[in-house]
């Protein structure tokens, strides 16, 4: 019954800083979460400086470096807004590791295949960092500024093929138009892993189920308490009779995608 | 220093609790706390069958406070039973239960089900959650119905029964004399309070079920008030809760009239709360040399008299005289041997 470890953790901002346009590279000090982080989980931070913004705020782990983690952000709203001010050396509480994240391709496996939408790429470094077997990563913006991260995945081994909406980097077009090219002629790819924007893990949970292969999604639900309780994030999923409610902090966010609904049947 | 207070015939080693739908079924936190430090845990409403709960978004963050609609999904009797059971009944501190039905024989028999299961600490009537289409808030909003499901849940069980109320009524105090003349032997004040936010962008209800409850710091004013007038008016104890924070805000609701507090929406953001309102307790009664914490319940110096014509000494007079470990002998002589474990532990 008891889950995985967590920490409540009071963490030291190292770095605060603008990456482009509104994203953001937050690394933290937090040692009783950093080291327990697997790929696909997320933190979960409080912004004290923030005082009607009362509830935490959701990130995926980006990095792990020893003591340290770090997420990728974009200002949306007065909590990452406030967020974005607060300099290093600032403490924000932190819980975590949470929820269910992805599981690692096997060593000699298949090659995985990650699909990522905006900053949904932090969610899947460490996944490419870990992983045993090396793949493509198909990377998608509406711009060149929403395509971060890009030269990490380059660094760790890994071929990235991009597409942005409006053509001013890679390919012009969707993503998952990508993805369905690499599908369609036959490549190699054994199994996908994304995270994105729900209109993109949609897409691609339909070419999974087109070409027959396994895919696993990281859903980014609005949160509450992030640790099971408030029942705030929850998502329809089918099971043996028919359907239910997971709470994407506890089950997820990584869901089989042959298991999600996408809407609740009526 | 004394901390253990009564709620009726249950006894808390301390008078923090948590409320309803904010802490899970304690296992969820016992990751982060010791759970046996508690006065008490209570989690989440239970009916008879699983709830599958509200379409989402369940949740909207407001000024100060929280907007829920999440429509008391949950496992029913026997999920509860089989997943959550095992793991609460072996704490040391007494478990709350948190009841409700869509009719007045649904609570009964909710009620009548956990009568039979051993080590209860005590059931909480939720008559007041604003969130579901039946049941719910119109118990809790209709003192006649009110006055019924306390008093078909009083016949089926010996356990404590703790009656959450509604702050959605133009007075509390009817409300708080039916549920103890029908047999509460405490209550809960408040729930959450009907409201609604709006996505101007969209012209949509900003919760998927279109109203919600209204929680958190926000709402604390309100709640102290409401649990000021019933102390006034009845002399069973009283949970406070509404938007506690830290311990200045629970000591308000024990100064107010209320025998124990329960944290709720800061368990969804800051974890250890309850644990830091006991810690600052302690320091506050220490400072004020207080030995009994029991010495606070009700001792706010209003002016005047009251709106319903008690006298001002009477919060106080009931704080001294009818929440000493003897005072109800009710209790102590329905529940004799049957006393739950977990209730008599310190």
């Amino acid at each position: 019954m008891l889950a995985q470890p967590m920490k409540d953790e009071s963490a030291e901002i190292i770095v605060n800083r603008p990456e482009v346009g509104l994203y953001h590279l937050l690394m933290l000090r937090a040692p009783g979460i950093a080291p327990l982080v697997a790929p696909g989980q997320f933190v979960h931070l409080r912004i004290w400086p923030c005082a009607d913004a009362l509830l935490r705020r959701p990130f995926s782990v980006y990095r792990v470096e020893g003591d340290c983690l770090s997420i990728l952000y974009k200002v949306v709203g007065k909590g990452t807004a406030a967020l974005a001010r607060m300099p290093p050396g600032e403490h924000v509480a932190a819980l975590g590791p949470l929820g269910h994240g992805f599981s690692l391709p096997c060593a000699g496996g298949g090659m995985p295949i990650l699909v990522a939408g905006g900053y949904g790429v932090a969610a899947l470094y460490l996944l490419a960092e870990r992983s045993p077997v090396r793949g493509i990563l198909f990377q998608g913006g509406r711009r060149k500024e929403d395509i971060l991260c890009e030269p990490d995945f380059r660094a760790l081994g890994w071929e990235v093929r991009v597409a942005t909406e409006d053509g001013s980097w890679g390919t012009r077009g969707l993503v998952t138009d990508l993805l369905r090219e690499e599908l369609r002629s036959g490549g190699r790819g054994a199994k996908l892993y994304a995270c994105g924007p729900t209109g993109m893990l949609r897409a691609v949970a339909q070419l999974a189920e087109e070409y027959g292969l396994p895919a696993e999604l990281s859903l980014d639900e609005r949160m509450c308490c992030g640790m099971g309780v408030c029942l705030t994030c929850v998502v329809p999923v089918r099971t043996d009779t028919g359907w239910e409610y997971q709470r994407a902090c506890t089950e997820g966010p990584v869901f089989d995608a042959r298991q999600l609904l996408w809407e609740v049947p009526s | 220093m004394n901390l253990a207070v009564q709620l009726g015939p249950l006894r808390l080693q301390n008078p923090v609790t948590v409320a309803s739908g904010t802490f899970g079924y304690g296992v969820e936190y016992a990751r982060l706390l010791d759970l046996n430090q508690l006065g008490a845990v209570t989690v989440k409403g239970i009916c008879l069958k699983p709830v599958r709960g509200n379409p989402t978004p369940r949740t909207a963050e407001v000024a100060s406070g929280l907007l829920n609609a999440i429509g008391l999904q949950g496992p029913g009797v026997d999920g509860f039973l089989r997943q959550y059971w095992p793991f609460l009944r072996q704490l040391r501190v007494p478990t709350i239960i948190n009841i409700w039905g869509t009719t007045i024989e649904e609570y009964a028999e909710v009620a009548r089900r956990f009568d039979e299961v051993e080590g209860v600490g005590a059931l909480e009537l939720n008559v007041s959650c604003p969130n579901i289409k039946e049941g719910g808030a119109q118990f809790g909003t209709d003192c006649r119905l009110l006055g019924r499901v306390v008093a078909a849940c009083r016949r089926v069980t010996r356990l404590p029964l703790i009656t959450k109320l509604s702050p959605n009524v133009t007075s509390i105090v009817p409300y708080a004399r039916v549920a103890a003349e029908e047999g509460s032997d405490a209550l809960s004040i408040m729930n959450s309070y009907p409201a609604l936010a709006i996505d101007i962008e969209t012209r949509r209800p900003r919760l998927g079920n279109g109203v919600g409850g209204l929680t958190g710091p926000c709402i604390k004013p309100i709640a102290v008030k409401l649990v000021y007038d019933a102390a006034c008016t009845v002399r069973i104890p009283i949970i406070g809760m509404g938007g506690i924070q830290n311990a200045a805000d629970a000591i308000e609701f024990l100064l107010a009239g209320a025998t124990a507090v329960a944290v709720g929406t800061a368990n969804f953001y800051a974890p250890r709360t309850a644990l830091e309102v006991l810690e600052g307790l302690q320091a506050y009664m220490h400072r004020h040399g207080v030995a009994d914490v029991r010495d606070l319940i009700g001792r706010v110096e209003m002016p005047g008299k009251f709106e319903n014509g008690s006298a001002l000494g009477e919060g106080s007079v009931r704080g001294a005289s009818g929440l000493g470990p003897s005072a109800d002998t009710r209790g102590g002589n329905l529940l004799g041997s049957s006393m739950p474990s977990g209730a008599t532990s310190g």
